[in-house]
């Protein structure tokens, strides 16, 4: 084998980015659960964990870059490299996310909340495992699944349209919610957002393996997001 | 990228040293004013094929031959052989000049061909050192061995010489491999600029040189017989993104050759 230290170098590379992976699965979930048991200190560490996911992400790009510039790589291993880069940002970005959705439960303060949290959680966890399935895609190279997951995204999809319509409806009987249902409106809008960003994490798969640029989010429409207008 | 116009037609074409097939069924088509690299691991017989082009294989005894080789339409191996190699000029590895003066150098084929009007010689002398981009770093010093220069610049005189006959291709055989970044950089530039008049074939051992340097990329390797065959043959893109062929990824690649 020519290219051991090579091979074993982009072998780390990825390998550090499914660590980034499972820290931003995790913060996910988390970001929600403290929010629904108004976990305050969680939301904290929450908030500065946000940092970690951040130094990883630009020491993995920093990796990716000294690869590229010291070993040259081309066709399938310049695409992984490619992928590794992608994929981390989307990371970052999901991890955004669920500092987003931390920093809001501090902003909603004591009051208590409006409706008790049942979609946001059940949106949390579909997003956390799509990533993971996407991650899992990633290592495996495994095209099928990667063009599978996006489907997925449609019960996110659903469910941010159902909490958009129930806390429109809170607003309409008393316009003293709206602070609190705009806030758990972007909670919502987060979540959607990150299952849209694993559909891209998808589209990577799809070019590392096959090299061809594939748009996996056909659907249009379907969700009453900024975004989607 | 491709103009649709062809300069070398090549069909099922084979090579032999005696009984030893060096090259077997090439099928591959040279478009006009590209550059073609010719890419593979030692041994799958890239030079024997660059060679095929203007027949240097002829040289050497023992060498027969099957199938089609034809430029534009007209077959190479039965037409004259000092009229091909006006035609297909070649630009070796190791810069070569003659132990004369630059102006001597670039005016040898001219004058092998006949011409003595030292105007029109002073002329073809000089169109082709500018086209071979040494024209500003010589033209004070013409009278100068062509020795006396620096690797880099012997390498663009001999590629000055080359274009001093007016050939229609030039086959460079690894024509940077002994020379340092700077002036591999500049034969590499200069080739980008002579593609407009010329068609250009190259063999190359440099893997990012045929990805920098070229339009189209031909892989060559070696069978359990030792007989060389095309692989692969498409846009340098693609066979540097994205080839079609296993045995293409993994030598681009570096993971065997």
């Amino acid at each position: 084998m020519p290219r051991e230290t090579f091979d074993r170098e982009l072998k780390r590379l990825q390998d550090e980015t499914l660590v980034l992976g499972s820290i931003v699965e995790n913060a996910l979930t988390q970001s929600v659960a403290a929010l629904k048991k108004r976990d305050f200190a969680a939301s904290r560490r929450l908030i500065e964990q946000d940092c970690q996911i951040n130094e990883r992400r630009f020491a993995i790009e920093s990796d990716a870059l000294i690869l590229i510039a010291t070993q040259q790589p081309i066709a399938s291993d310049l695409r992984t490299i490619a992928a590794v880069l992608e994929i981390t940002t989307e990371l970052e970005r999901i991890g955004d996310y669920a500092k987003g959705i931390a920093k809001i439960n501090l902003l909603i303060g004591d009051r208590p909340l409006v409706k008790p949290l049942i979609d946001l959680p059940v949106m949390a966890e579909k997003a956390r495992a799509m990533l993971h399935q996407a991650l899992d895609a990633f290592v495996r190279r495994d095209v099928d699944l990667a063009r599978a997951i996006p489907a997925e995204d449609d019960v996110i999809d659903g469910l941010y349209n159902q909490v958009y319509r129930e806390l429109l409806t809170h607003i309409m009987q008393d316009h003293t919610l709206i602070e609190q249902a705009n806030y758990l409106l972007w909670a919502a809008h987060n979540l959607e957002r990150a299952g849209d960003r694993v559909i891209n994490i998808c589209e990577r798969v799809v070019f590392t393996v096959t090299g061809e640029m594939e748009e996996l989010d056909v659907k249009e429409g379907t969700c009453i997001t900024p975004e989607a207008i | 990228m491709d103009n649709g116009r062809t300069k070398f037609e090549v069909r099922g074409f084979s090579l032999f040293y005696g009984s030893f097939c060096a090259l077997r069924d090439v099928d591959i088509t040279i478009p006009v004013n590209r550059i073609t690299a010719i890419i593979g691991p030692s041994g799958c017989g890239k030079s024997t094929f660059l060679r095929t082009f203007n027949r240097m294989n002829d040289l050497i005894p023992s060498v027969s031959v099957k199938g089609e080789v034809a430029m534009d339409g007209q077959d190479i191996l039965s037409m004259d052989v000092v009229e091909l190699r006006r035609r297909v000029g070649m630009v070796f590895q190791k810069p070569n000049p003659f132990p004369k003066s630059i102006f001597d150098n670039v005016a040898y084929g001219p004058r092998a061909n006949g011409l003595r009007d030292r105007a029109k010689l002073s002329q073809i002398v000089e169109q082709s050192l500018r086209r071979a981009a040494l024209w500003e770093e010589v033209k004070d010093d013409l009278g100068k061995s062509g020795l006396a220069l620096s690797g880099g610049q012997q390498q663009r005189l001999c590629i000055a010489r080359a274009l001093a006959v007016q050939p229609e291709v030039i086959l460079m055989d690894e024509p940077a491999s002994a020379l340092d970044p700077i002036a591999t950089l500049k034969i590499e530039e200069l080739i980008q600029t002579l593609k407009e008049l010329y068609t250009i074939v190259i063999v190359t051992h440099n893997m990012q040189q045929a990805a920098r340097a070229s339009d189209y990329t031909a892989f060559f390797m070696m069978a359990e017989d030792r007989a060389g065959y095309l692989v692969e043959y498409d846009s340098t893109t693609r066979i540097f993104t994205n080839p079609q062929h296993k045995q293409t990824e993994e030598y681009i690649t570096g993971r065997f050759g």
